[in-house]
């Protein structure tokens, strides 16, 4: 109870109360809307066979996660969305902090320039970059051109087309793109390091990579972990990039999970829509998801609570 | 010699720099370099940046044939009215939540923070339903509704964290004006949030113009709505041969937000800053 409400008795507390909820209404509508309903509801359209177009449904019980955990085109996306977030958490981690580390540096001028920078493939759309992504990746296309002319290669590479390749180039692309929300990350998490810190070790004789190994690291460990997490559980839910630049192809090689839940639910490639089955491998993703989340969560407590004592 | 070492240093590390960012930024300036050239001398000459001459027909041709003068419309009102609801929203939650104490306050918090562990992923299926039970789909309201209903809990928990260390003076002055509660939130306590309004502004324009999944499944049977990002895509799957009108339209679509970004960054990268802190 504040101060203000405790003088002006028992009636405007319960005012006050009132209009707190009111101030509450609008957040909470939209949260039952769009968070509240979408679980509970998915749970049971999980449950029907169901095209979503008609109002034909029938109760299939667990039917579509007994179909999902028996499709292998499903554990080939399911297998693809880890390659991808093994492959895109490292690079956004290690460069992340390798550039970080130059830009925190105190006497490099021109730092919040090469921030910006570094940051602006964050600001675009991912679905246009995609899009663009196709004709520069494209084998007559300029990083192609560039690589025929340095003598690297002696046959354009077809970095989306090829399967061996697609992969990689994805997350290539999209460990670009999404690398300066790491590097404003790690700033926040070096500029949390006092700077008596450096100076006392610096006294101590201690020099650069000492320097970083045994009072940087330590110190920006626990936020790293959080900085993981979030990386991990982002680049699992991966969509609009892959959908653009290669629509999970080519013959389903960066098909992950989300372009594959939406190939059944609204696109017409697979003919009639199957809302009942798509949402079931929704779901269990989903709860891989929050599995992983949560193990990844567990792990950067300990570290934490480590580097604590 | 100390010193012209470290100098030395110095200058690699800039070397460094801006070689690779050199790189980073090439595809951008090869879009909007792009989008001025002839379809002729895109395809002649791939790598260069600087068209021969500056032509606008990729422009024109974006804007009015492929409907992107109707795409920018949407975006535009899709995230200005976006912004409008979610800094409505959150500030007043984020001021209930900073400042007072009331039953089920708890709860709320916590209800409120669970919502980050949803993976959208499955949502946009009960959602699509959803709108359609409201006959909202294929509508911009249903869009734009969908786009605020995201998890803003982040913007709560800032306009929060900056409402409760006000000190309590303000208030109590104004109460003693016989100041009303919303008088109170409206007058005093929103105008000195505005650094918060700017973050959250800047950040939720920069996720709604850059939304794909949700106007796209949003506006399948209805062309006319679609934003630019989507607009683009479709473009795309009808003719992925007019390089340079796509070139175009994604300058049309990726520049807007770039200058944005590039004046208002400092609200954007606090935001950004202190959504790992916290």
């Amino acid at each position: 109870m504040t101060e203000i409400s405790r003088r002006r008795g028992a009636g405007a507390l319960r005012r006050n109360t009132l209009w707190c909820w009111a101030f509450l209404a609008p957040t909470l509508a939209l949260y039952v809307m769009f968070n509240g309903w979408p679980i509970v509801s998915g749970l049971y359209y999980a449950t029907l066979d169901w095209s979503g177009l008609s109002s034909s449904k029938e109760f299939v019980g667990l039917a579509n996660f007994v179909e999902v955990a028996h499709d292998p085109y499903f554990w080939n996306s399911y297998r693809n969305s880890f390659t991808f977030m093994l492959g895109v958490v490292p690079i956004h981690l290690a460069i992340g902090l390798l550039i970080a580390v130059a830009l925190n540096r105190k006497d490099l001028r021109f730092a919040t320039g090469y921030r910006t920078l570094f940051f602006l493939p964050v600001v675009t759309t991912a679905a246009i970059v995609g899009i663009i992504m196709i004709f520069i990746l494209a084998a007559d296309g300029p990083i192609n051109q560039l690589l025929l002319m340095s003598g690297a290669i002696k046959k354009p590479l077809d970095f989306l087309g090829n399967s061996k390749l697609a992969m990689g180039s994805v997350i290539v692309i999209s460990g670009w793109k999404n690398l300066g929300t790491n590097i404003v990350y790690w700033l926040a998490a070096l500029q949390g390091i006092p700077d008596e810190l450096y100076e006392a070790a610096t006294v101590d004789g201690c020099g650069g990579s000492r320097l970083f190994r045994h009072i940087t690291l330590p110190l920006i460990l626990p936020m790293g972990a959080v900085i993981a997490l979030l990386n991990i559980v982002g680049s699992l839910k991966a969509f609009d990039l892959i959908k653009t630049m290669t629509n999970g192809g080519p013959f389903f090689a960066t098909d992950m999970v989300a372009t594959y839940i939406y190939r059944f639910a609204f696109s017409s490639e697979v003919g009639v829509p199957r809302i009942g089955y798509a949402t079931s491998a929704g779901i269990f993703f989903g709860v891989t998801i929050i599995i992983v989340g949560a193990l990844s969560n567990t792990l950067a407590s300990r570290i934490k609570a480590n580097s604590a004592k | 010699m100390q010193v012209r070492k470290k100098g030395f240093g110095m200058a690699a590390l800039h070397l460094v720099l801006i070689a690779v960012l050199i790189a980073w930024i090439y595809p951008f300036v090869w879009m909007v370099g792009a989008s001025f050239k002839t379809q002729a001398e895109l395809f002649a000459d791939r790598l260069g940046l600087i068209p021969a001459s500056f032509s606008l027909e990729n422009f024109i041709r974006a804007w009015s044939l492929a409907n992107f003068n109707q795409y920018f419309l949407n975006s535009i009102l899709v995230t200005a009215s976006t912004v409008l609801i979610v800094l409505t929203t959150t500030s007043t939650a984020g001021y209930v939540l900073g400042r007072y104490n009331f039953a089920g306050k708890k709860i709320v918090t916590n209800i409120l923070v669970a919502s980050m562990a949803i993976p959208l992923g499955f949502s946009i299926i009960p959602i699509y339903q959803l709108l359609k039970i409201l006959h909202l789909t294929n509508t911009r309201i249903g869009l734009i509704l969908a786009e605020s209903g995201g998890a803003n809990i982040i913007f709560i928990l800032l306009f929060a964290g900056f409402f409760r260390q006000i000190p309590k003076e303000l208030e109590e002055a104004a109460i003693i004006d016989a100041a009303s509660f919303p008088t109170i939130f409206r007058r005093i306590m929103l105008p000195l949030s505005q650094p918060i309004i700017g973050s959250v502004t800047i950040m939720q324009s920069i996720w709604s113009w850059n939304s794909f999944m949700l106007p796209l499944v949003l506006t399948l049977s209805t062309p006319r709505l679609r934003t630019l990002a989507v607009g683009l895509y479709a473009l795309k799957g009808e003719n992925s041969v007019d390089w340079a009108a796509i070139a175009a339209g994604g300058t049309i679509s990726l520049l807007p937000i770039m200058i944005v970004f590039i004046f208002l960054q400092r609200y954007f990268v606090e935001g950004v800053a202190g959504s790992v802190k916290g």
